[in-house]
């Protein structure tokens, strides 16, 4: 199969979908010409034109309620926010608006829109264009939250995401946009709310979202030296979340540690691991682990930022302890 | 041929005051409910300010499109809205435009073009500019209405939105309904400089106009629905008005604020029902009986609907979590 970036994937979805669905347009700053400051877009203007990859002014609450009006009305917006910190500027018109619209009509309206930004650090972009913050979208109800982990995901899920009638929050890591994956030439759904078992294992069962899926398998590669055999799991949207294919996994493994890039304390490594003890409780023999990004603003300095978020090595060191039954905290 | 649009006239006119009578009807009664404790929760009062959303609302089809406020009965009874389901709205019954989901603050009746009140203050400003993008890229010729008070005139949101439409030529009408206070502040303490000047630093037409004659209201607004149907919009309207009552209805005390002989001065001078009824009269075009026939028929008949309403079941248990997400 041909590999393409995680970039391509995207912007083959998005020019896949405008050619099906009149409807489809993109709003954001410097979609068009520019083709986005990571050049996502480039080339979709060309064949789309300007008023269906709109630029617009540096004004994110302005072009997200924009989007959530004309999704109200018979268009299928992607808001394109050039910096997942910039979630911030417009969490009204996100959650205010778009979430709840639906449910406040009693079913009357519908917001089919997609709102596509980045999250990771490492990048040395320092605190304010380096956060992961799903978390905040996924913990507001009306809204559907996916991370895809590869090209594959990417595409797949932003088709299933334009696809839907409620606004979709679709979150890629921006270090990503660069690495190639096997995608499929023909064109294809990845449905919201499946997860996908990467590699299956008996002792522990590592759940890990967008670039941790990475960080997960290299973990799993180097715990296999061990003779220790992880489970890997990629729940790919947040919400909805495959709960089964998770519990089922824990059930199975025994133990289980939660990645994720977002800040840990109040996160998404704690709602996963809340839910593993919750509905999967008698069959751990390890208390569940979460792996999140530190709770500190993220640094610029490299040799600072680097420690704030989870890696391979740090997984194995968790995963060992976990499988010979040391103990985490005091008896 | 002069007979035929007299009558026109005549029948746009009595069409104008109904629907203003009806709106105050419904906020007379919906004022009972809440000081009766029948109804759960507060509401806000558009009573005083009819002239403006019925001016404008009459100059709109039924497939053009409003948003609308906090304070937004007015503009959802005169963009079409029955008094039925609007009653079982407030009170959260099954039977409300919104399931009993919304309230008062966020009644939506789309059949009707009516995209939702919204009880953040200028947060409809992006929906309505949103729906006048859809209406150019889907070459409909859909006009929409955003209404707002001054105290959004304090939103970003609403410049940001501004910019684009003017950008974007899009077929949207900024209605800014000036009833001097925000919550309980006076406008001037809140708004800097020109307000129609915040309109036109973007290069869009604005136009002020008395808000409590609805037919000045109309006028303009049917010329502006026409310029922006065919592609002159964006414009801005600044409507001067009053809301009689306070905030919401339970801002009863209100001398920190305005005084008495301010509010008596608008309800015995500015009352747009009652001007516009003694005009009509003088006209001759229709008589002090007939309209309070017609006053007394609406009254009937909102009596009739909060009846039904209060009887009216609530929404069963199961609905709490149905419409989280359409399917």
């Amino acid at each position: 199969m041909r590999e393409i970036t995680l970039s391509q994937a995207v912007n083959e979805a998005i020019a896949e979908e405008m050619r099906r669905d009149p409807g489809v347009i993109v709003l954001g700053e410097d979609v068009a010409e520019a083709g986005t400051p990571f050049k996502i877009l480039s080339g979709l203007v060309e064949e789309f034109g300007v008023d269906r990859i709109v630029d617009t002014p540096i004004s994110e609450p302005g072009f997200t309620g924009i989007a959530v009006g004309a999704a109200m009305t018979g268009l299928r917006p992607i808001v394109d926010i050039m910096f997942g910190d910039f979630l911030f500027l417009v969490m009204d018109q996100l959650c205010n608006q778009a979430a709840k619209t639906h449910y406040m009509s009693g079913g009357k309206l519908n917001v089919p829109m997609v709102l596509r930004t980045n999250m990771g650090a490492t990048r040395r972009s320092a605190a304010q264009h380096s956060q992961s913050l799903h978390a905040l979208v996924a913990h507001i109800p009306g809204l559907k939250v996916a991370l895809p982990s590869s090209a594959y995901e990417a595409k797949g899920l932003l088709k299933s995401a334009i696809r839907d009638n409620n606004p979709v929050v679709i979150i890629e890591d921006k270090l990503m946009y660069q690495d190639k994956a096997p995608v499929p030439e023909e064109p294809y759904l990845i449905p919201l709310g499946e997860a996908h078992v990467l590699r299956e294992g008996r002792d522990i069962t590592l759940v890990a979202t967008s670039s941790m899926v990475q960080v997960a398998n290299e973990a799993a590669d180097r715990l296999s030296g061990d003779g220790i055999s992880a489970e890997v799991i990629d729940p790919r949207s947040l919400v909805p979340l495959d709960e089964d294919t998770i519990l089922r996994s824990v059930k199975k493994t025994s133990r289980a540690i939660v990645i994720d890039e977002g800040h840990q304390s109040y996160g998404v490594t704690a709602e996963i691991a809340a839910r593993i003890a919750e509905k999967a409780f008698y069959h751990l023999d390890a208390p569940v682990q979460r792996m999140g990004a530190m709770d500190v603003p993220v640094p610029f300095s490299p040799a600072l930022e680097d420690l704030t978020v989870p890696t391979a090595e740090k997984v194995v060191e968790r995963a060992r302890k976990a499988v010979r039954g040391a103990l985490f905290h005091a008896a | 041929m002069v007979r035929e649009s007299q009558a026109k006239n005549t029948d746009s006119y009595v069409q104008m005051y109904r629907q203003m009578v009806r709106i105050r009807s419904f906020e007379d009664n919906a004022n009972q409910l809440y000081l009766s404790g029948k109804m759960p929760g507060l509401t806000h009062m558009y009573s005083g300010q009819e002239a403006v959303a019925v001016g404008i609302c009459e100059a709109l089809e039924k497939t053009d499109h409003i948003t609308s406020t906090h304070r937004g009965h007015g503009h959802c009874v005169a963009k079409g809205a029955a008094f039925k389901e609007m009653f079982c709205e407030l009170l959260g019954k099954a039977e409300g435009y919104c399931r009993g989901k919304g309230g008062s603050m966020h009644i939506a009746d789309q059949e009707n073009g009516n995209l939702g009140a919204n009880a953040i203050v200028g947060g409809s400003a992006g929906i309505a500019t949103g729906a006048a993008l859809s209406a150019k890229r889907l070459g409909t010729d859909a006009v929409t209405v955003c209404f707002f008070g001054d105290g959004a005139l304090g939103q970003g949101l609403l410049y940001e939105t501004m910019n684009m439409a003017a950008l974007w030529k899009l077929p949207v009408i900024y209605a800014c309904e000036n009833n001097l206070y925000g919550e309980y502040t006076h406008v001037s303490e809140m708004a800097a400089g020109d307000l129609m000047a915040r309109a036109r630093a973007f290069g869009i037409e604005a136009v002020e106009v008395d808000g409590q004659d609805v037919l000045a209201v109309n006028r303009l607004a049917q010329d502006l629905v026409a310029r922006a149907r065919r592609g002159k919009g964006p414009f801005f309207m600044l409507l001067n008005t009053y809301r009689f009552f306070g905030h919401h209805v339970g801002d009863i005390n209100r001398g920190y604020y305005r005084t008495k002989e301010e509010e008596a001065g608008w309800k015995s001078e500015r009352d747009p029902i009652a001007n516009f009824g003694a005009w009509l009269v003088e006209q001759k075009l229709v008589t002090t009986d007939e309209l309070d026939d017609m006053t007394d028929g609406i009254k009937a008949e909102a009596e009739a609907a909060v009846t039904y309403a209060l009887d009216a079941p609530y929404p069963p248990a199961d609905e709490v979590g149905a419409h989280v997400y359409a399917a």
